[in-house]
């Protein structure tokens, strides 16, 4: 029982992205305003971004970037991979944030047209609109 | 339809939950995702492309495809934006000119304009409130150095973190930062549709360009190596110089980028007044 316990303890960084994670899917599903939706979305991303963030790390290990040009003295030494964090999640991440924001400007550029369109953000709203039209 | 939503919010959470029994354990140096492909970038990425910052050097060099078609993505999301929001021909809104020295406002409606140039008439937004110079000079003085900073962590990609898109997105911010501090004309008069348009596309096209100079010249496409042919340098110093060359065109798209979208969703795609 023990040995159950602090496996999941020790893996709380994992707890953390899935209740964030389960925070902006709550969001998405069961909020009505548009606007709320669009929060949901990006709450679940910055849980991904987390997940992989953490992925990426090391103990004792430093960022990706070598000390080099030899000019401090202890000359080439050799490179160890557990010594630097994985650059891999940090890469796939830093592009995804950039186009997480470009994105929640499609969003929001969508929810203006709705707004235009419909003169509400509340789904039910909007969503009784168009049974009308039909 | 609520309860239903919680119950499978908590299901899937506990599934979750479940699941990362398998996962290694924070911090695990042996973890699978660190196991094959990472050091190889780690040992060799200095000796291979020259570039001590590595994220730089998987980036753009041994991940290139992945971000050209993420800088593609940005540049799709700013067309997008256009797409679904300017309007061209609307019905002109009604504008507002304040009196500089006696503060009266002069509602003007229809086709009828104040010339922009005017000392004593300024345009202002239809929810004005008075400014405060403070915020204006201070954000004016700043934007410069926020440039500065912009081009120096695309620039120094290289060395320290840093690189296209977070440069990108400071030089983009620069501008937000006028158009919150000022109003959305000051901007557009100096940073035009026409310009962020053909900046947006043009680097897209840099990156493609350098991808497509790499195949002409015989290597693979985006397999910097190749430029070594026409440029004075080796071939590990080639490539360290080709991921300078595609992390500006990443820089152009993503500010360019930034500042359409705001321009689009501030002002409803009319580009006269923003927040």
């Amino acid at each position: 029982m023990d040995t159950v316990i602090s496996t999941f303890l020790g893996k709380y960084n994992y707890w953390i992205y899935i209740a964030l994670m389960m925070l902006g899917l709550w969001a998405i599903i069961a909020k009505n305003n548009m606007i709320k939706k669009i929060i949901g979305l990006n709450i679940f991303q910055t849980g991904i971004i987390l997940f992989y963030i953490s992925i990426s790390a090391k103990k004792n290990a430093t960022i990706p970037i070598l000390m080099h040009h030899g000019g401090h003295g202890g000359g080439h030494e050799a490179i160890h991979a557990v010594n630097y964090v994985n650059p891999l999640p940090q890469v796939l991440m830093l592009t995804a944030i950039v186009v997480s924001v470009a994105t929640l400007g499609v969003a929001l550029a969508l929810s203006i047209r709705l707004y235009q369109q419909y003169k509400s953000l509340e789904e039910d709203e909007i969503l009784t609109q168009l049974r009308e039209e039909q | 339809m609520r309860k239903l939503a919680l119950l499978s919010i908590c299901i899937s959470g506990l599934l979750l939950i479940y699941a990362t029994g398998d996962f290694p354990s924070f911090g695990d140096p042996h973890s699978p995702a660190a196991e094959h492909l990472s050091p190889h970038y780690i040992e060799q990425a200095l000796e291979e492309t020259s570039v001590p910052n590595i994220v730089s050097a998987v980036l753009a060099d041994y991940r290139g495809y992945d971000t050209m078609f993420e800088t593609v993505v940005v540049f799709s999301a700013a067309l997008a934006c256009f797409f679904l929001l300017r309007v061209h021909n609307a019905s002109p809104r009604r504008r507002f000119y304040r009196h500089n020295l006696t503060g009266v406002v002069l509602h003007v409606s229809g086709e009828k304009k104040i010339p922009e140039g005017s000392v004593h008439f300024e345009r202002i937004d239809s929810k004005w409130t008075p400014q405060t110079p403070i915020v204006r000079i201070v954000s004016r003085l700043l934007t410069p150095f926020i440039q500065l900073f912009g081009l120096y962590v695309i620039f120094h990609g290289h060395q320290s973190p840093g690189g296209g898109f977070q440069g990108g997105v400071i030089l983009g911010a620069s501008f937000l930062l006028l158009a919150l501090s000022h109003d959305l004309r000051f901007v557009i008069g100096r940073v035009g549709e026409r310009f962020l348009s053909i900046f947006n596309s043009a680097g897209v096209l840099l990156y493609s360009g350098v991808g497509l100079v790499c195949l002409g010249l015989g290597g693979n496409f985006l397999d910097y190596s190749a430029l070594s042919a026409i440029m004075p340098v080796g071939e590990v110093a080639a490539r360290s110089w080709g991921i300078l060359f595609v992390e500006i065109g990443v820089g152009m798209t993503v500010m360019a980028s930034m500042i359409l979208i705001y321009n689009n969703v501030a002002s409803e795609g009319r580009w006269d007044e923003g927040l």
